[in-house]
């Protein structure tokens, strides 16, 4: 029974962490159509800004409790300025090309970036763990969890509530659903195309890097973690449908149940369970969990 | 017209090759080796991104040959070029007829997603394996080509390579041949509109199918003769990231004609090299920069240098 | 149709002729007077912080204190018995088709004269037989592998350090000597090649030391996680008296931020094999008394020595910390290859390879870790002795203490014994 238990919760965590990563992502694909493979970069770039500069707070002698808006800061930062500079220098002039083009566009981009970041932080790993313990922890049943666990599951409540609630209710976001829809038609009906472009990569940059500075005072912040988070991020959009913010919730929640399960009960599946989970659920819906409805050209 | 000029130019690089094997340095032979090794893996992607479609999960194949061949070595004690060929021809050719009847309904991100599912569970199956060393793979050493010795002898590398280049030679005919066909020519119709091929009569499934398994089977021809020049095997091959690979190298080639996913690797190959050579701590950057330059200038890919037909996107 | 291959003609043709001219000019160096020696080590990836950075670092200190002659005795020759040394670095990241590659440019586009180098063991298993081909003496610097010797003979290839599995052996003897009511025991290694052989040596070890204990559970999740969550959640469950782990680099620290604040670390007692290269960053986050290896007598395990306080000085003043193992490693390998050169010189002035080889094959040299001596694979393979100690934190600082000391006789296979058999059949000790 408490393994049953201790599946949920780790489940839980684990997918609150995979719909951090994902959100970005399923954004930037649903509306630019691009998939986006520096995600991983960006996520990378919030980790090491995050465990930089709220562990510079933190040694600076400054209060711990500081360090979760140093961290919220740093990401908003990476984003604000990772964002618009990829979007506005590079990615806006190739727009006409063909969707694969962009991605090697993009796989350029996560080349340069991992340069970029070893070249900057050096190639020993950073960590950030006092806002991890400063919470401190609960417990249930035989198991101690760090409060910081909340913490994320409440974090990507909020951040999927709020995209949900702008997307939904505010006039910029309902503009970016009906790009995601129709392109062509929303141009057609006077929607600056390429200012929603603009911001919704932006706003995803934002939201891979604060996956990135979320994550980075439970991890050790080395190369390459970038790499390793863009098949995750990918396979979850693609489950969950993409461009669709509750697929997304609904696949991370699969797929983090799933691989908690197997780490319980089969530990050499670890490896396999998420590919298994996008097989078995391509098989079955073969445009993911919540797809939108595309009209065929004839 | 065009099309013998193709052929005049594949027949006289592999004059060229064949003569001049010997007479370059052994790394440079080797690294053109090794470039249509993953050439021909590009060509099998170059078929299906003709066919609409992008696999970003083609180290299953690439990975499958190559294992085919190297295990005939531990199961059997085969070591024969010819044999390990075949048996990468057959094992790729088998997996892949079965997995292209599911594959074969999707598009787009699905189907390049689907792929890369199926190559990562190969790779985990292969990491489990202890039996067959695990992430460390293991070596695989080619001892006769029908029947004759060449392991040990002085030709042992020029005849590796020279197996590679014929082999490279014939994929790429067929390849051209099977373009101007019928059928071939059916490929670029369903990337453009698969609902009027229907309507016309022709099965697209059937074409894609095809088409998969025959991209499938190069993949694996490459990867077995990867296997034997290179001497060693892992399941890394199979990992996503040598998909994508193929994948960057066959977007940085373009599709116009045959000769351009061999240029394409063997450019990408060299210019990695290079990278490696003149700055081992930004290798991933230079290389990132080169890409952005051929796609900003040559958004065909490299063949539209040779090509006045630039893509319209 | 006229016109539409005369300009790609022209193309080809001048891209020909620039690669051949680039072929010319880079493969054509003359004999360089100093001795090239090619490094092959992590300078990007996961294994670049712990491992690949801090060999690179050390390769480089080796270097110019042995040009500069000031190597304590019996290596004060300058260089190698005086011609100056010259190293040539690249990066072993990519994979092991395209270290093969790379070794085929080091050897005959940079003309190396000898190439020392990695620490992945896929990249050892897959470079031997290149090298043999090449018929370039190569030295194994760092990888664990007990295959590269066990599966095949190589001529050309040497391994300078012992190879895992006295990890193992060793871990568990230290394990059962300071908790000998050991029940049970649970794992979490990274699941590729290192990992599993780790964990396969250590059960195969604890089972022929101690029977009756049980395995509770066996974690394996996949290399570079990251996210533990459910791992520790399974380990916290499973209540195991001790945890073995294999986790190394940023894989590690995450484990011990993760474990500690859950307190999986007061529930059982835990085992790091390769734990000692990132100790010097964990205080705080890992508990008094983990045991802890450093894969042989390296680091705070090597004995006082002259050769040990030389590599701790030169290292010390370009990394600011003291030389951790995969340090020694490379230490091991550039000392070994200059005795043996320097042997192979007494004889000839300008020694040749097989003279080298020869002269290299069943060596003793002394090392900043002590003496080591090449006695396995016909000559290739090093033996040594290990170390195990226990952590303890002092004014903030994780030191190691309660070490105890292994005799190569308890901890090595004898030679043509595979590593697995020889611990299944009882670890009877060799004849040295």
């Amino acid at each position: 029974m408490s393994q049953l238990l201790a599946v949920l919760i780790d489940g839980l965590i684990y997918s609150s962490w995979l719909f951090i990563i994902a959100v970005g992502l399923t954004l930037i694909y649903g509306v630019m159509k691009i998939l986006n493979i520096a995600h991983g970069s960006l996520y990378a770039l919030g980790a090491y800004s995050a465990a930089s500069l709220a562990g510079y707070w933190i040694n600076q002698g400054h209060a711990p409790m500081g360090s979760y808006a140093v961290m919220l800061v740093a990401a908003i930062l990476v984003g604000l300025i990772a964002g618009p500079v990829i979007e506005r220098g590079l990615l806006r002039f190739m727009y006409g090309k063909d969707e694969i083009v962009l991605v090697l566009v993009t796989y350029a981009v996560f080349l340069i970036l991992e340069d970029f970041v070893k070249l900057v932080w050096g190639v020993d790993p950073y960590f950030l763990y006092q806002p991890y313990s400063l919470l401190g922890s609960f417990d249930i049943a035989d198991l101690t969890y760090p409060n910081y666990n909340l913490v994320l599951f409440a974090a990507a409540v909020l951040i999927g509530v709020v995209v949900a609630w702008v997307l939904t209710r505010t006039r910029q976001g309902k503009m970016l659903l009906a790009v995601i829809h129709d392109r062509e038609m929303s141009a057609a009906m006077g929607i600056n195309v390429g200012r929603v472009y603009f911001i919704t990569f932006t706003v995803g940059a934002i939201l891979g890097a604060l996956g990135g500075a979320l994550t980075a005072p439970m991890i050790s912040v080395q190369p390459g973690i970038g790499a390793e988070t863009i098949v995750l991020a990918f396979a979850v959009v693609v489950i969950g449908g993409l461009g669709s913010l509750p697929g997304a919730a609904l696949a991370a929640i699969l797929v983090g149940l799933v691989r908690s399960a197997a780490v319980h009960y089969r530990p050499e599946l670890d490896l396999f369970s998420i590919y298994f989970v996008m097989a078995i659920v391509l098989i079955v819906r073969p445009k993911g969990l919540f797809s939108i409805p595309e009209a065929r050209k004839i | 017209m065009k099309r013998d000029l193709t052929v005049s130019i594949l027949i006289g690089a592999l004059i060229v090759l064949l003569l001049a094997g010997p007479l370059l340095p052994r790394w440079a032979m080797f690294l053109i080796n090794v470039s249509l090794c993953y050439g021909l893996v590009v060509l099998g992607m170059m078929l299906l991104m003709r066919t609409g479609l992008v696999s970003f999960g083609h180290g299953l194949y690439y990975c499958l040959g190559a294992y085919a061949a190297g295990t005939l070595d531990v199961l059997f004690g085969i070591s024969d070029i010819a044999v390990m060929l075949l048996a990468a021809i057959a094992a790729t050719g088998a997996v892949s007829t079965l997995l292209a009847l599911l594959l074969r309904k999707y598009r787009d991100i699905f189907f390049a997603m689907l792929s890369l599912a199926f190559s990562m569970i190969l790779y985990g199956l292969l990491v489990k394996t202890s039996a067959l060393g695990s992430s460390d793979g293991f070596n695989v050493a080619a001892k006769t080509l029908f029947g004759v010795r060449i392991a040990g002898t002085e030709f042992e590398r020029y005849l590796i390579f020279a197996i590679t280049v014929v082999t490279a030679f014939v994929a790429a005919i067929c390849i051209h041949w099977y373009r101007g066909s019928h059928r071939g020519r059916l490929a670029e119709a369903i990337r453009d509109n698969e609902l009027r091929v229907e309507y016309m009569g022709a099965s697209v499934a059937n074409t894609v199918h095809i088409n998969y398994v025959m991209s499938a089977v190069l993949a694996g021809l490459g990867g077995a003769l990867a296997a034997i020049s290179v001497g060693h095997i892992d399941p890394e091959m199979a990992y996503w990231t040598t998909s994508g690979e193929f994948v960057f190298v066959a977007i940085l080639a373009g599709t116009g004609n045959v000769l351009a996913p061999f240029l394409g690797a063997f450019i990408f190959e060299t210019i990695r090299s290079f990278a490696y050579e003149y700055s081992p701590n930004t290798w991933q950057m230079a290389l990132g920069i080169s890409m952005l330059i051929v796609i900003m200038f040559l958004p065909g890919g490299l063949w539209s240098l040779f090509t006045r037909m630039r893509k319209t996107a | 149709m006229n016109g539409i291959y005369s300009r790609p003609l022209k193309a080809v043709a001048a891209m020909l002729a620039g690669a051949a001219l680039t072929i010319v000019c880079t493969s054509g160096h003359a004999q360089d007077k100093p001795i090239r020696i090619g490094l092959v080590t992590f300078l990007s990836g996961p294994a670049a912080g712990p491992f690949g950075v801090p060999a690179k670092i050390a390769a480089e200190a080796i270097v110019d204190s042995l040009n500069a002659g000031k190597v304590p005795a019996p290596y004060n020759a300058k260089g190698f018995a005086g011609t100056p040394l010259e190293l040539t670095i690249i990066d072993e990241a990519g994979g092991a088709t395209k270290q093969v590659t790379e070794l085929r440019n080091l050897v005959e586009r940079q003309n190396v004269d000898f190439v020392v180098g990695y620490i992945s063991s896929g990249d050892c298993l897959a470079v031997a037989p290149v090298a043999e081909e090449l018929k370039k003496i190569t030295v194994l610097f760092d990888c664990g592998t007990p295959r590269v010797f066990e599966d095949a003979s190589y001529k050309y290839v040497f391994r300078t350090r012992s190879h895992a599995t006295m990890d193992a052996v060793a871990g568990a003897m230290y394990l059962l000597e300071s908790r000998p009511a050991t029940q049970n025991f649970g794992g979490i290694n990274q699941n590729y090649a290192w990992g599993q052989d780790s964990w396969a040596d250590f059960t195969a070890v604890m089972a022929t030391l101690k029977p009756d204990a049980k395995i509770t559970t066996s974690q394996m999740p996949k290399f570079g996680a990251g996210q533990y969550g459910p791992e520790i959640s399974a380990l916290l469950q499973s209540n195991s008296d001790v945890i073995h782990s294999s986790l190394w680099g940023g894989d590690l620290e995450a484990f011990m931020l993760q474990g500690t604040p859950r307190g999986l670390f007061a529930r059982s007692q835990l085992i790091l094999v390769a734990g000692e290269p990132y100790l010097h960053r964990l205080p705080g986050n890992i508990p008094d008394g983990t045991i802890v290896g450093a894969r042989g007598p390296n680091g705070v395990f090597a004995q006082k020595s002259p050769l040990n306080d030389w590599l701790r000085q030169i290292y010390k003043e370009r990394a600011d910390v003291y030389p951790n193992y995969p340090a020694y490693s490379v230490a091991l390998a550039f000392l070994g290859l200059k005795a043996a050169y320097e042997k192979a010189r007494l004889t000839n002035a300008a020694p040749a390879t097989e003279e080298i080889i020869k002269a290299f094959e069943y060596l003793s040299f002394d090392s900043p870790a002590g003496k080591v001596m090449m006695k396995l694979g016909k000559g290739h393979q090093a033996v040594t002795g290990t170390a195990y100690g226990s952590t303890l934190a002092v004014d903030g600082q994780v030191t190691i203490g309660n070490i105890k000391y292994y005799p190569l006789e308890r901890v090595q296979p004898p030679e043509g014994v595979k590593s697995i058999d020889w611990i299944k059949s009882g670890m009877k000790p060799g004849k040295w």
